[in-house]
């Protein structure tokens, strides 16, 4: 990035000319977008090379997602974090090392100039922290009430070491279930932004990079089965899918949950399961047994990972199970979510 | 039916329309304070209240919490005891 | 968390767990001839399945999930009213969360809403009054539902909406009362029950007074109880001992926050706003007199009903049950849920066909969601 003398937009407010395909929209482009990203003349077609991708054995990952969030800024991040970060946590998770990333935006008209710069410069410092590169992108303009502020796409590439071969089915009864951190921050930290229930709390979203924590516990623990990156629906989702693809049972400890304060307060308010609630920077990783307290010292090493902590274990139960085991023993099962989590007041 | 959760009075927002702060683990709620005051509402900060859709229904009663408290205590030392009794007994048995 | 954490204690709810099994021995609770404990509230059902009470305790004790879920006790005819309010173009149709997915003979508010009408979810019907006040221009309608527990907050409201003069603030009642479905459950000839874990948060309104009549009248003994772990395992074990001394009498083990005359001001703002409609219908039950209420003629200006011209008994009424729904049967205790034939078959918390499979507190929902589903296919194996 060598722009000092950075141009100013002249308008401060999208309109439909900025999706025309003319002047309008080279200005946005290049002032807004591509003196961002790098490199710095973005082009449409990247071209790629990287000494990874010539180890033999080494395999390509790919992932696309596409993100929608109301509020778009909130605490802890903005869709601008969330388009790097969860994209860089899909490849991360498959054992990636990611590497480049596109990024599509669709902006609704009158959306503020001002917040795509600001969301664009939050891209920008997340991927640099994440060590990939945004290299092509593409923008388009939708009229009022079309979408909400703006809607950000991004896929990744990222390139798989030899010999590594992360994957659910290879989980086995035994393993520890671990996660870096704690839970339900983002789902607590949107409902609150969102105001809809008037309820305030210092609260932020845990929005983060996983890459970096994943290659330390791949060092330490080579012996990792799987892990996924608990989003929307939660760790109890992101759990039921990976037992059901494991063919094994997977026992929760209640008394081991990581939750924050404000977390459960909000739940217990609104009638809400935490372990349904959005994570943007949460994992859950199955490991053997023995090598689970050296997973679990590497994460603590990270800063994505200080909170990590074992939360339960696979077992040789009814296949795609999972139960959780209260203080008293009683158990229950934590079953995919049905339609959107609703606040409840029976 | 009807989810309801203590929470502490912790400031007062509107005195005419009687609603105050309430903080439930450390999340924050304007509730009305109606059912529950009497007297000026600053005397309620600090007070615990149960609080349902938005309105504290109901003042906790601490003493009341406690007796429950108490009375579950020894319920539980009174069954250790027995539990300690039955094993005794049948230590005995297993030895006869 | 004060007031929550303590009863939870894992240590005191295992002796409570030994006392219970002791008493129910000593009273002959058998497997085979199990006491019968209802627990009229919803939110007591959902506890019993979060912490898995209904496994740890004593086989001789069966808990029936009682009618206190008031989505679950919902006419079908009173949601498709909800709908075809929602669906007017000058309103925001306000609700709980709890009725969003409830269906009605057409459809629910969720799949209304996702056809374009202006359904609001809120946590307080004050942020209803709140979204009346910055949305001069439509017509706000809050969707009054639920027991004693829920309805001095929409009287409340009403009330600030009158001194306000706010004239584009209504209140759609479907308030309903506790007592009298209770008095309808123990006069059924086929009820077997033994005894009633009470209601908390509707007796934090309205006292304990209100249950005498299931000791005096019917020799059930009934313990008002809260809503953690312990509560209600220590009220599951207070019923017990009546059983075992041959009483019968109201007990409240919540009385940290219940007050044997419950709260006046909730108890006068109720009667100020609402009277009792001559009957009202409970999904399930049937019409119980006076066990419904409506807003008064003195508050007509905030009544929906009114309004938009919605009479309750004016439009067709008992709107059938969905083919093969066995909602009534389960909520009085008849049958459990799995034995309906269309439990986790044709009903199916992504599909409900009755809504005790819709609310987190319908007795279907619960097992299903709580580890019932495995009880169904063990049940319904053998029929395949």
């Amino acid at each position: 990035m060598n722009a000092p003398t950075r141009p100013r937009m002249r308008d401060t407010r999208i309109t439909l000319a900025h999706g025309g395909g003319g002047k309008a929209m080279r200005e946005l482009i290049e002032t807004v977008f591509t003196s961002a990203f790098e490199p710095a003349s973005m082009e449409d077609q990247a071209r790629l090379t990287d000494a990874a991708l010539a180890q033999p054995g080494a395999r390509l990952a790919f992932t696309t997602d596409s993100f929608v969030v109301d509020p778009v800024e909130f605490p802890g991040g903005d869709i601008g974090t969330l388009a790097v970060c969860g994209t860089v946590n899909d490849l991360a998770v498959g054992g990636a090392r990611p590497l480049w990333l596109s990024a599509a935006f669709i902006i609704e008209e009158g959306t503020e100039i001002a917040l795509l710069e600001r969301l664009v410069a939050s891209m920008k410092a997340e991927a640099r922290a994440a060590g990939v590169r945004i290299v092509t992108g593409d923008t388009k303009v939708v009229g009022r009430g079309c979408a909400d502020k703006v809607f950000i796409t991004t896929a990744g590439i990222g390139v798989i070491p030899p010999g590594r071969d992360l994957r659910a089915d290879a989980i086995r009864p035994g393993d520890v279930v671990l996660v870096n951190g704690l839970l339900g921050d983002h789902g607590t930290a949107i409902l609150t932004a969102r105001g809809d229930m008037a309820l305030s709390a210092d609260i932020r979203s845990d929005c983060q990079g996983l890459g970096h924590l994943m290659e330390a516990v791949l060092a330490a623990a080579p012996g990792v089965r799987a892990a996924r990156d608990a989003t929307r629906g939660g760790i109890a989702s992101a759990l039921n899918e990976m037992a059901e693809a494991a063919g094994v049972a997977v026992e929760l400890d209640e008394t081991a949950l990581p939750l924050r304060a404000e977390v459960r307060g909000m739940c217990e308010i609104l009638g809400l399961d935490p372990l349904y609630l959005a994570n943007e920077g949460t994992l859950v990783l199955f490991v053997p047994e023995d090598q689970a307290a050296a997973a679990l010292s590497a994460m603590r090493a990270t800063p994505a990972g200080r909170e990590a902590v074992a939360i339960g274990h696979a077992h040789a139960g009814i296949a795609g199970r999972v139960t959780l085991r209260s203080a008293f023993g009683g158990a229950r099962i934590v079953d995919m979510l049905v339609g959107e989590q609703l606040p409840r007041i029976c | 039916m009807c989810l309801g959760i203590p929470g502490q009075i912790v400031g007062i927002v509107d005195e005419d329309r009687q609603m105050a702060m309430a903080e439930v683990s450390g999340v924050r709620r304007e509730v009305s304070v109606v059912c529950v005051a009497d007297g000026p509402l600053e005397t309620l900060i600090g007070t615990w209240v149960l609080i349902h859709v938005g309105f504290a229904m109901s003042r906790i009663d601490e003493d009341e919490a406690a007796r429950t408290l108490e009375a579950l205590r020894e319920l539980g030392e009174a069954q250790e005891a027995l539990e300690a009794m039955a094993a005794g007994a049948a230590a005995l048995e297993g030895r006869a | 968390m004060r007031y929550v954490e303590e009863f939870r204690d894992p240590q005191a709810a295992k002796s409570l767990l030994s006392r219970i099994a002791a008493t129910a021995d000593a009273i002959g609770a058998t497997r085979a001839k199990p006491v019968h404990i209802m627990e009229i509230c919803g939110g007591h059902t959902h506890a019993i399945f979060r912490y898995g009470l209904d496994r740890l305790i004593h086989e001789g004790v069966e808990f029936i999930h009682g009618p206190g879920c008031p989505v679950c006790v919902l006419p079908r005819s009173r949601v498709d009213e909800c709908v075809l309010l929602a669906e007017r173009s000058e309103v925001i149709f306000t609700t709980f969360g709890d009725a969003m997915r409830v269906p009605g003979t057409r459809k629910s508010l969720i799949q209304a809403k996702a056809e374009g009408a202006d359904v609001r979810m809120v946590y307080s019907p004050l942020d209803a009054l709140e979204l009346a006040r910055r949305n001069p221009d439509r017509e706000v309608v809050f969707f009054g539902l639920g027991f004693e527990t829920t309805t001095p907050s929409t009287a409340l409201t009403i009330r600030q909406a009158a001194r306000e003069g706010l004239g584009n603030f209504t209140v759609f009642c479907n308030h309903i009362t506790v007592p009298p479905p209770i008095r309808v459950l123990l006069e059924d000839p086929h009820m077997m029950l033994d005894g009633f874990v009470g209601p908390g948060h509707v007796s934090m309104v309205i006292g304990t007074h209100p249950y005498d009549f299931i000791a005096r009248d019917y020799g059930k003994p009934i313990v008002v109880a809260g809503f953690e772990p312990l509560d209600l395992l220590q009220s599951v074990l207070m019923v017990l001992e009546q059983i075992r001394d041959g009483r019968a009498e109201v007990e409240n083990q919540y009385a940290r926050v219940v007050p044997e005359h419950g709260n006046p001001v909730s108890l006068a703002a109720i009667a100020d706003v609402y009277e009792p409609r001559p009957s009202f219908e409970w999904r399930g039950l049937g019409e119980i007199d006076a066990s419904g209420l409506r807003i008064r003629d003195a508050y007509r200006a905030f009544d929906a009903e009114v309004k938009f011209a919605i009479g309750y008994g004016a439009g067709p009424r008992a709107v059938a049950e969905p083919e093969g729904c066995a909602c009534g049967q389960v909520m009085t205790g008849r049958i459990k849920p799995v034995a309906c034939p269309q439990f986790g078959l044709g009903c199916t918390p992504e599909m409900p066909l009755g809504a005790l499979m819709v609310s987190s507190e319908g007795a279907c929902a619960a097992y299903y969601q709580y580890g019932g589903a495995r009880a169904a296919s063990q049940v319904q194996e053998p029929a395949e």
